[in-house]
């Protein structure tokens, strides 16, 4: 028989719809290859029993020819979702073992849909960070490797040599969805964190629209930037995703009340006439040139799908990440402030409760989640509030209005580079300067500063042999489009599956 | 603008985080990384500008003012690392 895992989400859907194999072989296949690839670190909680369980119920409905239109697909949930009964920690170690009482509005719509849980994946730890490397569980292992890299599988089965890391924050979503060790996994996206990994691991990763999925039952980073989002192994399956994961809720009040569209059918729409928008400021000084030819590669791509190309002006562009680096961990403060030792997760003795909060926050929370509140709360306190959040909040304001006006005068999306490398090793970035890190995501954070739909998709590989994608930048709640000028890139570039699984 | 040592350590008591005295420097040096970062901000005009409250433009959805859930306090203290009868328990507070 086939390997079941390397089939796509939409392939496996209508194998089970076609009865080709069942819901109970394709989970096992996948539980099998979760098993063997534990030294990816893709994983920080398995759960094959509940699979099982959930893969047997779709196997009864499949067979009476019911079922949700994900029924019996094993995906990955990123550990950032309250999993009802199953251990959600954010990575952090302050919320240690914490189990939730209650599930995510948007798992529990896969799990509406028929999908099958295959465990918790690893995130950077409260999903700060472009490396996968502050998780509390340990930095993610990138399925890729460098033309000519001696990173392999040692004798004991761990990791040898100086691997990449799979970006993040939703590094072990990529590396999972990469190494096939799921069909399909949620993410979140603060500042780029499904679209970078994305881009890192030869997957499709979408950010929707702010307000698209509802942001109930997931740990709370910056809540006026924070979307979930799926990362697949193509467009069409992050469009079947979607649908499930997306719509209103009433318990998200910034969640919006729109009718969720049927994805997959944008993806394959002719994109003859839309009009594409190069922004000028996106061509830094000092790129790399590898990058800037894929950039090129895209334009050709669309332009030979009838679209029109559009040179266009985002002035305010630069400015994306410092703001950025202030509304983020300014609500960042504010939403971890939660962790106290009181209600949920670690709590460490004090001899009062001042010194017990202390305690507890300081060996709860990492490094970079530290470094975060403590900026987040300085720019917050008394005198410092206009100086930087006010301001910031109004250059936010400019940003959106770049891409207002760029959609007033008719572009229909807008085409960039996904990121301005390809993965990295683990370690050489940001040890001295974490402004080296944030840099990752200069080309992704604009979109969540505007509040837009943006999604990546693996376009080439570079001269290392690994992969770049690009990203595509959309109206608000016009995922539509982003879906149909992301089939046309992937139909144009191939799609990049890692050959071979040197890790099992 | 950069922080001092000072301002480092009353930062870290606001935001509850107890920071030994050695990682004081370090800590500082990495803040004032950041905030030269974003120091660049301050070239943007942004007279008359007003500040985002919200990306997308939505009126704030009421609820019927109706109790729609409760009597779990059980569910409400489980994951509590201290409580006894449905209390969470903290240090002493009240001299």
């Amino acid at each position: 028989m086939t390997d079941l895992t390397r089939l796509t989400l939409t392939e496996a859907r209508d194998g089970l719809k076609a009865k080709t194999f069942s819901a109970t072989e394709i989970t096992k296949a996948h539980i099998a290859s979760v098993e063997k690839a534990r030294a990816l670190n893709a994983y920080v909680l398995e759960t094959p029993e509940h699979a099982l369980k959930q893969a047997a119920v779709s196997d009864a409905k499949l067979a009476k020819g019911e079922g949700g239109p994900l029924e019996g697909l094993p995906l990955g949930i990123k550990d950032l979702f309250a999993t009802q009964g199953v251990r959600t920690t954010a990575c952090s170690k302050i919320l240690g073992n914490f189990v939730p009482a209650y599930e995510s509005t948007v798992s529990s719509q896969l799990w509406r849909d028929g999908a099958v849980m295959l465990g918790k994946l690893n995130n950077d730890e409260f999903a700060m960070g472009s490396s996968n490397e502050t998780s509390a569980f340990g930095p993610v292992v990138n399925p890729w490797r460098r033309k000519g890299s001696n990173v392999g599988a040692g004798a004991t089965g761990a990791i040898e040599g100086a691997h990449l890391v799979p970006g993040g924050s939703s590094g072990g979503s990529a590396s999972a969805v990469a190494a096939d060790l799921c069909l399909a996994a949620t993410a979140t996206d603060t500042g780029g964190s499904i679209r970078q990994p994305a881009a890192f691991t030869g997957t499709v990763g979408i950010k929707p629209t702010y307000g698209r999925c509802s942001r109930w039952g997931i740990v709370a980073f910056a809540s006026s930037l924070d979307q979930a989002g799926p990362i697949g192994k193509t467009v069409r399956d992050c469009a079947v995703m979607l649908r499930s994961m997306a719509g209103h809720d009433p318990k998200d009040t910034t969640s919006v009340d729109m009718a969720v569209p049927d994805y997959e059918k944008a993806a394959g729409r002719s994109v003859k006439g839309m009009k594409i928008g190069i922004p000028r400021e996106y061509r830094l000084e000092g790129l790399n040139s590898e990058i800037d030819a894929l950039w090129q590669k895209g334009i050709d791509w669309l332009k030979a799908a009838g679209a029109e190309i559009v040179e266009i002006s985002l002035p305010h562009t630069k400015y994306a990440l410092p703001a950025y680096y202030i509304v983020a961990p300014a609500e960042a403060s504010s939403n971890l402030a939660r962790y106290d030792g009181v209600r949920y997760g670690l709590r460490e003795q004090g001899r009062d409760i001042v010194e017990m909060y202390e305690k507890t926050r300081s060996a709860g929370f990492g490094a970079e989640v530290k470094r975060r509140i403590m900026i987040g709360t300085y720019v917050l306190s008394a005198g410092y509030y206009d100086a930087y959040y006010l301001r910031a909040q109004k250059v936010r304001t400019l940003i959106k209005r770049d891409f207002d006006q760029a959609y007033a005068a008719g572009i229909d999306a807008v085409l960039t580079p996904a990121t301005p490398s390809a993965a990295f090793g683990i370690g050489e970035k940001g040890s001295a300067d974490p402004v080296e890190m944030y840099l990752n995501d200069i080309f992704t954070v604009t979109v969540n500063m505007a509040g837009l739909p943006g999604i990546a998709v693996p376009a080439g590989l570079d001269s290392q042999g690994l992969p770049l994608g690009l990203q595509l930048i959309g109206r608000p709640f016009d995922e539509e489009t982003l879906f149909s000028l992301g089939q046309v890139i992937e139909d144009a570039a191939g799609r990049f599956p890692v050959s071979e699984r040197w890790w099992s | 603008m950069s922080v001092d040592l000072a301002t480092v350590k009353r930062v870290a008591h606001l935001a509850r985080i107890a920071v030994p005295e050695a990682d004081l420097p370090k800590l500082q040096g990495e803040l004032n990384a950041i905030l030269g970062f974003v120091e660049q901000l301050n070239e943007v005009d942004v007279a008359g500008v007003e500040p985002m409250t919200s990306v997308t433009p939505m009126a704030m959805k009421l609820r019927a003012d109706i109790v729609n859930d409760g009597e779990i306090a059980d569910t409400i203290v489980a994951n509590a690392p201290a409580s006894e009868d449905n209390y969470f328990m903290v240090p002493k507070v009240i001299e």
